[in-house]
């Protein structure tokens, strides 16, 4: 008789999850960040619908400070895949120059957060997937697979619907919406694990390689393009370097490693010392930053 | 690595200060699962905090800026560990009475339940109310720890009694285990390995304890339930149900039945996700083919050859979570399996005293209190009693106003009554009489304060409709209290019921062919769209828009004055709510104009449709 590994259990209530919403939202999107987590979540959507596409389209919020090669594997496996594929940008932002250099967490707010508000609005979705995981962060550990936002996207920590068994009530009032993850309860190995059984491609940057890269206040910082600021004091170095979480190349540290397959990659997971988002560098300014950013509308 | 482990998922949960973040804390780094990071964050937040250094395991949890500035814990935190054994998913739960329904939210999500007493206080109220949210939420396992033993010098006799305490209060729930260990989690006694300190104490350590227990329920062996998701139709050759199988399995060449229908088809395909397999067990989502044409709908529920409940009322225990509290006779939307439907709270059985599990009549229920009751669908459903099928036997009341999830319930047996009352089909239909008298029946609703003009309206709408050769009846607020109504006062559950008595008279009278007028204050949006919900399309709902200043000053029945006086309580626009219908068919200005403009008015709106 077969029995269900703990991989199989997070999968089916994974496509339970996006299947609820298809069914029952009246314009869902699926959000793709184009890192590994979107990866499984996108994978999981057309598995959850197979042999049917997924009935919504994806959306991709570009900072147009993302990595070269996530742009590049975005636009092509979007193609491969013949799904629809929505970016949107804050225009208003690049117009006014906003960049991760000079603008610190301005840079956060308006080219993420007020984008994706911008983005959600203008298409009038109700719901929108996101492949937010509770292990990543304490205030994300809190909060519901279905996420209810008032009409100006802010997430009430302290009066969240209760969730009870799998009945998840997906009822708004016009303007108001859902932020919907359905990989609330994988961790960082589920997805690593995840990814290698079910072989689905990522984007390169997660595997070692030699690359340049400076260092600046202890992360390493990837010199993607010429709009690099790289300081007198600091010089370009060429190592075997590999991403954990990919975000703004500015702005997403990588580490010294040589793991170039997922086994490698899984062990040197499973030994990690630090947690994945010590990379991420917006996230350590101050307690709590992560959840005033959530309650502005921030994923 | 192995990644074939199970899956356990449990909640801590018990008082407040009982130490439930510091015992799961303290278990995380024990086991060494605490990232350098964040072991580097506790040691500067307890430096912060006030535990003068000490590390404070807590703080692990506690992420919400409001919980650390109140050292409390608001919400559910999920927290995700892997031992050589076992892969684990554990829900922190507040023990605050305020977040109660968040620790409710906790318990629907697990199979097991650590509950923690502080071992110089002993089982407390809030103990046993998370006792019985968790036994009633599902849960067959739990485990009692007695926390604190340092605090007590690891007294034998003490424990013995906490645990013969807990024990009576668990005698009438439906439990598999019930284990008591006794531990400190600041010290780590029993936690991660047995202590020396507690030499008395025979059993295992918590985390031997949650490593090796066994709760695979025996879904697989039971019968086959797939509740449908969604109609998969990718183009006019594929046509396929999606589902999660809840219990039992199924295989390829199988006979199915679709519920409520009763219809039965053979499986011709099953998709495991993507990929085509002669056979799925419970737990696995799926989408089948069938080799007939079926109409199947999301919400219908496939089985093999059992026998689910079919009907429109049943039996259930509530858990009631708004801060809005609940009135038998309002409308909800319920939502069981993958089915959503209107439903009605038709009455409390009886209320639970958590304290002593006594029964109470109640005639409204609170915030965080349990009941039994019976509810009334507004069409048949499939549903099966909870402790034989989670998925179908749980459900959620949502407010129609609000949206807000306001209550949770596990459905005990659906009641006979409403499969033997039989819909009587009548040769002479709604359709006929209508025909008959030339005319659509219509259900005009008055709706405003006292004073407000709608009687006066009423009436002279409905001499223009008869001029006009139409058919018509006039219900009039103080006319049905004298007759139908006689026996309903003015509280708020004889409102609810007022309103209802006269949505089914309106109706009846629509059946009659008739257009109908009403004119009642229905001082509440609910119980407007429960009008609605029972009257359907030829509910028209007009809003005499006058402004309380001007009712007040015409006070034709002399009532406002009595008000004021205090010699009328609730009434209307003084001492109790009247709620501004927000999407009323018509609003109508009865201050600078004559009866007669407004009433044409209403005549005009209607014209098209009658």
């Amino acid at each position: 008789m077969k029995e269900l590994t703990h991989l199989d259990q997070l999968e089916a209530e994974a496509i339970y999850i996006i299947r609820e919403v298809a069914a029952e939202c009246e314009n869902p999107v699926m959000l793709y960040s184009v890192g590994k987590d979107s990866s499984v979540m996108l994978h999981l959507a057309l598995k959850a619908f197979y042999p049917e596409k997924p009935p919504f389209p994806f959306m991709h919020i570009d900072t147009t400070w993302k990595f070269k090669e996530m742009i590049q594997f975005r636009d092509r496996r979007a193609k491969e895949l013949g799904i629809e594929m929505l970016i949107h940008t804050n225009e208003q932002g690049v117009k006014d120059g906003i960049n991760p250099f000079d603008h610190g967490s301005a840079y956060t707010d308006i080219m993420k957060t007020q984008a994706l508000k911008e983005g959600l609005d203008h298409y009038g979705f109700d719901a929108a997937f996101g492949g937010g995981r509770r292990d990543e962060e304490k205030s994300r550990a809190k909060e519901r697979v279905f996420s209810f936002r008032n009409n100006k996207h802010a997430w009430d920590p302290k009066n969240q619907r209760p969730e009870m068994w799998k009945l998840y009530n997906t009822k708004l009032h016009k303007g108001e919406s859902m932020r919907v993850f359905p990989i609330s309860n994988w961790t960082e190995k589920d997805i690593w694990q995840y990814i290698k059984r079910e072989n689905i491609e990522i984007v390169p940057l997660y595997f070692a390689e030699e690359r340049e890269y400076i260092e600046r206040d202890g992360n390493i910082i990837l010199v993607d393009d010429d709009r690099m600021r790289v300081y007198e004091s600091e010089k370009i170095i060429k190592n075997f370097i590999r991403f954990r979480t990919l975000g703004c190349y500015p702005l997403t540290g990588g580490c010294y490693s040589k793991a170039n397959t997922l086994d490698e990659i899984i062990e040197e997971t499973l030994g990690a010392i630090s947690s994945e988002r010590t990379t991420r560098v917006i996230d350590n300014e101050a307690v709590g930053s992560m959840e005033r950013r959530k309650r502005e509308g921030y994923f | 690595m192995s990644i074939q482990k199970s899956l356990l998922k449990f909640i801590t949960c018990g008082s407040v200060d009982d130490g439930k973040s510091t015992l799961i804390g303290h278990m995380l780094y024990d086991a060494k699962l605490i990232f350098a990071d964040q072991e580097k964050a506790l040691e500067l937040d307890s430096r912060l905090g006030s535990n003068e250094g000490e590390l404070d395991y807590s703080l692990l949890l506690d992420g919400l800026m409001a919980e650390r500035e109140q050292g409390i814990t608001i919400d559910v935190a999920y927290r995700y560990f892997t031992t050589a054994k076992r892969s684990f998913i554990v829900a922190d739960c507040p023990g605050h009475e305020q977040y109660t329904r968040n620790m409710a939210v906790g318990a629907s999500f697990a199979d097991l339940a650590v509950i923690l007493v502080d071992a110089s206080q002993g089982v407390l109220l809030q103990t046993k109310r998370h006792t019985r949210i968790c036994a009633l939420m599902g849960i067959k396992h739990i485990v009692l720890a007695v926390n604190k033993m340092d605090l007590i010098h690891y007294d034998k006799h003490r424990f013995e009694e906490i645990k013969r305490d807990f024990k009576t209060l668990c005698a009438n729930f439906d439990l598999s285990s019930i284990t008591v260990i006794p531990v400190s989690a600041t010290l780590g006694d029993n936690i991660t390995n047995k202590s020396s300190k507690t030499p008395w104490y025979k059993g295992q350590s918590l985390y031997e304890y949650l490593e090796n227990i066994d709760v695979i329920s025996d879904d697989v062996n039971r019968e086959f339930i797939m509740p449908v998701q969604r109609v998969c139709r990718p183009n006019h050759t594929f046509r396929g149900f999606q589902g999660q199988i809840e219990s039992g399995s199924l295989k390829v060449g199988e006979e199915i039945t679709v519920l409520p229908m009763g219809e039965k088809a053979n499986v011709t395909k099953i998709l495991v996700t993507e990929k085509e397999e002669e056979s799925a067990i419970a737990g696995e989502p799926i989408t089948i083919c069938l080799n007939k044409e079926i109409d199947i709908s999301r919400g219908c529920v496939i089985v093999k050859d059992k026998k689910l409940e079919v009907a429109d009322m049943f039996t259930a225990s509530l858990f009631w979570m708004d801060n809005k509290e609940m009135v038998p006779g309002r409308n909800y939307l319920i939502k069981c399996g993958t089915k959503i439907l209107p439903a009605t709270v038709m009455s409390i059985k009886h209320k639970v005293d958590i304290n002593s599990g006594k029964h109470i009549s109640a005639d409204q229920l609170f915030k965080n209190e349990i009941a039994e009751i019976d509810i009334a669908l507004s069409e048949e459903m499939v549903f099966d009693n909870f402790a034989r099928n989670k998925a179908i036997g749980s459900f959620i009341l949502i407010d129609r106003v609000s949206n807000m999830t306001s209550a949770c319930g596990v459905i005990k047996h659906g009641l006979r009554r409403s499969t033997n009352v039989i819909w009587q089909q009548n040769d002479v239909t709604r359709e006929f009489r209508a025909i008959q008298k030339s005319q659509n029946p219509l259900s005009l609703w008055f709706t405003g304060l006292s004073g407000s003009g709608k009687s006066t309206l009423a009436n002279a709408v409905e001499k223009k409709l008869v001029a006009l050769g139409k058919h018509t009846m006039l219900l009039d607020g103080d006319n049905v209290r004298h007759g139908l109504n006689k026996n309903l006062g003015f509280k708020e559950v004889d409102r609810i019921e007022n309103i209802r008595r006269i949505s089914e008279v309106t109706k009846l009278m629509n059946d009659a062919g008739l257009i109908t007028i009403t004119s009642f204050i229905s001082p509440y949006e609910k119980d407007r769209q429960s009008a609605r919900e029972i009257i359907g399309d030829s509910y028209i709902e007009v809003y005499v828009a006058t402004p309380l200043k001007e009712c007040e000053k015409r006070d034709t029945k002399g009532l406002y004055a009595k008000a004021r006086a205090g010699e009328i309580p609730n009434f209307t626009g003084i001492s109790a709510p009247y709620e501004e219908p927000t999407n009323p068919d018509l609003k109508v200005q009865t201050v600078w104009r004559t009866v007669d403009e407004v009433a044409s008015e209403i005549v005009e709106f209607i014209k098209e449709k009658i």
